[in-house]
């Protein structure tokens, strides 16, 4: 058990700290409590992950000859890290290069490895998830989506749901079954999808929140050539896993730092606001509240170092990787509901009133965590994964 | 950046595990929990052969020179085992008081002997008023022709019937704030005027004292570091003591959980075994998350106060907090799976259940460090 870092690792701290505070733009720094990208900032995020990029701070773990940085994930915690104490913006290709990029690097064709990991990192383009469909969530393998051989292509037929940023997206990450009569797991197909062919339609869904970050997406005739495959075909859910493996894993870290700089907010506004005649921060049982919140995301932060660790020791995560998705979102459903107590009566009023607290970011930021126990792996299925998997229970 | 257990960290691992095993089982601890003493002995003079006894201790004092994060290891192998006896107060709170704040001869003349198994020692802190911080303390020291006269009651004394020496704190100047005009003193067994009761507890493998001063005298060679100036080692002792007590629950939390998740595999119901009912398995998951929490943060400490880095003050409140809360809810959860099994005195959990709420309230319970750290946050 060491913290220690090398000299290397420091002048990388350094120089992350050091080009951070140049180009954070200030007008996002007063905000920094939202973990998500919203269609407003699309077009600053795009810029932004562009200059991420030519600064060498995206990819960082990735191989360097498809447009990574080749170094380790010590690296990567340290990017996280500072992009957290300076109140980073979020990555908007953040399916890209969490989930999409790694798998194409891991079971792609040479070909895959040249054409897409680059123009993830740049932002040149953008990436969607296309797993779940309306009867196919918690339960995904029984996934209904179709894919049927014609020649050296398939015809793609089916619908996939709650895929975000999809209206954005260049490209899609899309399992389809291609063998209907084998288990349901063993028939499905990874492809890479081209969203800008004929047959792809695009329908946002607007939330609960208000805005329409995720789409239902129907396919209808959609032709995709045999090269589009990902790691075989019939090979899908192996494939699909990896992806799910990265997703706990990179977003991980985007996790931590977007919990790290929500909570600072939250204390910073609990410095500032009054409730029941005296600062929030004057009250103990508010003081127990925020300090548990900081305890536990401190929590998560170490969890992910040991984890990091085994990766790095070249040995098989433990049970400790598991826990981290369960962990961030009951924290970060918390620290939403937190803001909301401080705010009292505050807390009803949204962005568009002068009375709102900090413009009415909070307000969203609450009501869009009530997704977080549900997207990525319920925490129903994530308890199940951790009991079967990690403690070895048998199956319900 | 490393932050796992080197090879011979897991191989001290092992070695305590199956030492543990074979000369700690439940037998063991259930004739210690029925008797005073809480130790025999022989198991005494074995924990001294395993080089247990002096594992953090500087070599040219007699003892091993190992790291805290050694030490935490071993002591998560005592909390699975909840060993008994006065390990925790003569290791972790009297040698360690005297390794930090002692002269070189009173360092050479009691932690070898504790290193070798010949002493054993305490630390008297708190007091009727329960507290944990420098305001704890209203014992007083006052001196007179070169003497000190103690005078004043400490209470939740661990292990102090069975001490050779108590390292009490006590009061010699009443300063500006509580963390002035604090002093150390060894005062041996047997001291004329020191009166210790052992008192009845919940957790009986925790033996705790009331220990009383009636005008105790001692001579100046008793004073354990700088007088007015105990503050700044005895509360790196208490940080110190308080990661090594989190060590330990870890141990005991996730005895609990293995326990529980061997038996949700065995147990029938309607059928199946418990564990593949949601009701169980989730809860299940839930103590993982807790326990594995606990841990890193654990870890994450021992570093810290190895390191003695600035945020070592930060890093044990944080790991109390959270562990005192996530050891009582494992050990709580531990039962209901069990069903009623899990409530019998036959059943070992409620040895665990108990050591977790006798944990929970030691160096200051969860609502305390969490109002340690809001103010080490600048909340």
């Amino acid at each position: 058990v060491d913290f220690t870092l090398t000299s290397d690792q420091q002048a990388f701290r350094e120089r992350v700290r050091s080009w951070l505070e140049a180009n954070v733009p200030a007008e996002w720094k007063a905000l920094g409590s939202t973990e998500v990208p919203r269609p407003e900032a699309y077009e600053f995020l795009r810029r932004w992950q562009g200059k991420l990029h030519e600064g060498g701070f995206i990819g960082v773990t990735w191989p360097r000859e498809y447009g990574g940085q080749g170094l380790t994930f010590v690296e990567e915690m340290i990017l996280h890290e500072e992009m957290a104490l300076q109140k980073a913006p979020p990555m908007l290709n953040i399916l890209g290069v969490g989930m999409a990029g790694p798998t194409i690097i891991a079971h792609g064709t040479e070909e895959q490895k040249q054409r897409y990991p680059a123009r993830i990192l740049s932002c040149e383009e953008i990436w969607c998830q296309g797993y779940s469909e309306p009867n196919s969530g918690s339960d995904l393998a029984s996934l209904q989506t179709r894919a049927v051989k014609d020649g050296d292509h398939y015809v793609i037929n089916g619908q996939k749901v709650w895929t975000s940023l999809a209206h954005l997206a260049d490209w899609m990450m899309l399992l389809a079954r291609t063998d209907p009569d084998a288990p349901k797991h063993k028939g499905i197909t990874y492809f890479l999808l081209d969203m800008h062919v004929p047959g792809v339609t695009v329908k946002p869904l607007k939330q609960l929140t208000g805005d329409a970050e995720f789409n239902e997406v129907f396919f209808d005739n959609v032709r995709v050539h045999e090269r589009q495959v990902l790691g075989g075909v019939d090979n899908g859910w192996a494939v699909g896993l990896t992806t799910l493996m990265y997703e706990r894993l990179a977003l991980g870290f985007g996790l931590q730092v977007r919990l790290r700089i929500a909570l600072e907010s939250l204390l910073d506004m609990a410095r500032r606001v009054e409730k029941t005649g005296r600062v929030v921060t004057s009250d103990p049982v508010m003081r127990q509240k925020l300090a548990q919140l900081w305890i536990d995301t401190e929590a998560l932060k170490y969890t992910g170092a040991r984890a990091i660790t085994k990766l790095l020791r070249g040995e098989l995560p433990g049970p400790e990787a598991s826990t981290g998705k369960m962990g961030w979102v009951e924290t970060h459903q918390r620290l939403q509901e937190l803001a909301m107590d401080i705010e009292g009566p505050y807390s009803q009023l949204t962005r568009g009133s002068d009375r709102a607290i900090d413009g009415g970011v909070w307000q969203y930021g609450f009501l869009r965590s009530r997704a977080n126990s549900i997207e990525g792996g319920t925490t129903e299925i994530q308890k199940n994964i951790i009991g079967e998997r990690v403690l070895g229970l048998p199956k319900g | 950046m490393d932050f796992g257990f080197n090879q011979e960290q897991e191989l001290l691992r092992a070695t305590a595990r199956k030492f543990l095993e074979n000369e700690c089982p439940s037998e063991f601890v259930r004739q210690r929990m029925a008797e005073p003493a809480g130790v025999t002995d022989e198991f005494w003079a074995k924990l001294a052969e395993q080089g247990w006894l002096g594992l953090i201790y500087p070599e040219q004092y007699g003892g091993t020179g190992l790291g805290f994060v050694d030490l935490t290891v071993l002591m998560e192998e005592m909390g699975r085992a909840v060993m008994p006896g006065p390990f925790f107060s003569t290791v972790l709170l009297g040698g360690l008081a005297i390794l930090e704040a002692g002269s070189e001869a009173q360092k050479k003349e009691w932690l070898g002997r504790i290193s070798e198994g010949r002493a054993k020692a305490t630390l008297a802190f708190t007091e009727p008023n329960a507290r944990w911080d420098a305001g704890a303390v209203t014992v007083t020291a006052r001196e007179s022709a070169g003497k000190f006269t103690l005078s004043g009651t400490k209470l939740f004394v661990l292990d102090a019937h069975v001490a050779d020496v108590v390292v009490v704190a006590a009061r010699t100047r009443e300063g500006k704030r509580p963390e002035e005009g604090l002093s150390l003193f060894l005062v041996p067994k047997g001291a004329s005027g020191l009166d210790v009761k052992l008192l009845p507890t919940m957790d009986q493998t925790r033996k705790l004292c009331e220990v009383t001063f009636t005008e105790v005298i001692v001579g100046a060679d008793a004073l354990l570091g700088p007088k007015d100036g105990a503050w700044a080692p005895l509360s790196r002792v208490l940080d110190r003591a308080t990661v090594a007590l989190c060590a330990e629950m870890c141990g005991g939390a996730q005895r609990v959980l293995d326990m529980t998740t061997d038996y949700a595999k065995i147990r029938i119901a309607f059928g199946k075994p418990i564990g593949s009912y949601q009701g169980v398995k989730h809860r299940a998951a839930d103590m993982l998350v807790e326990v594995e929490n606990a841990k890193s943060l654990t870890y994450y400490a021992a570093w810290a106060v190895d390191e003695n880095v600035p945020e070592a003050p930060l890093a044990a409140s944080m790991a109390k907090a959270y562990v005192s809360d996530a050891f009582r809810r494992t050990a709580g959860a531990g039962i209901q799976l069990h069903g009623g099994i899990g409530f019998t005195w036959e059943h070992d959990l409620h040895l665990y259940f108990k050591r977790a709420k006798s944990s929970e309230f030691t160096f200051g319970d969860a609502s305390y460090h969490r109002e340690r750290v809001a103010q080490l946050i600048n909340l």
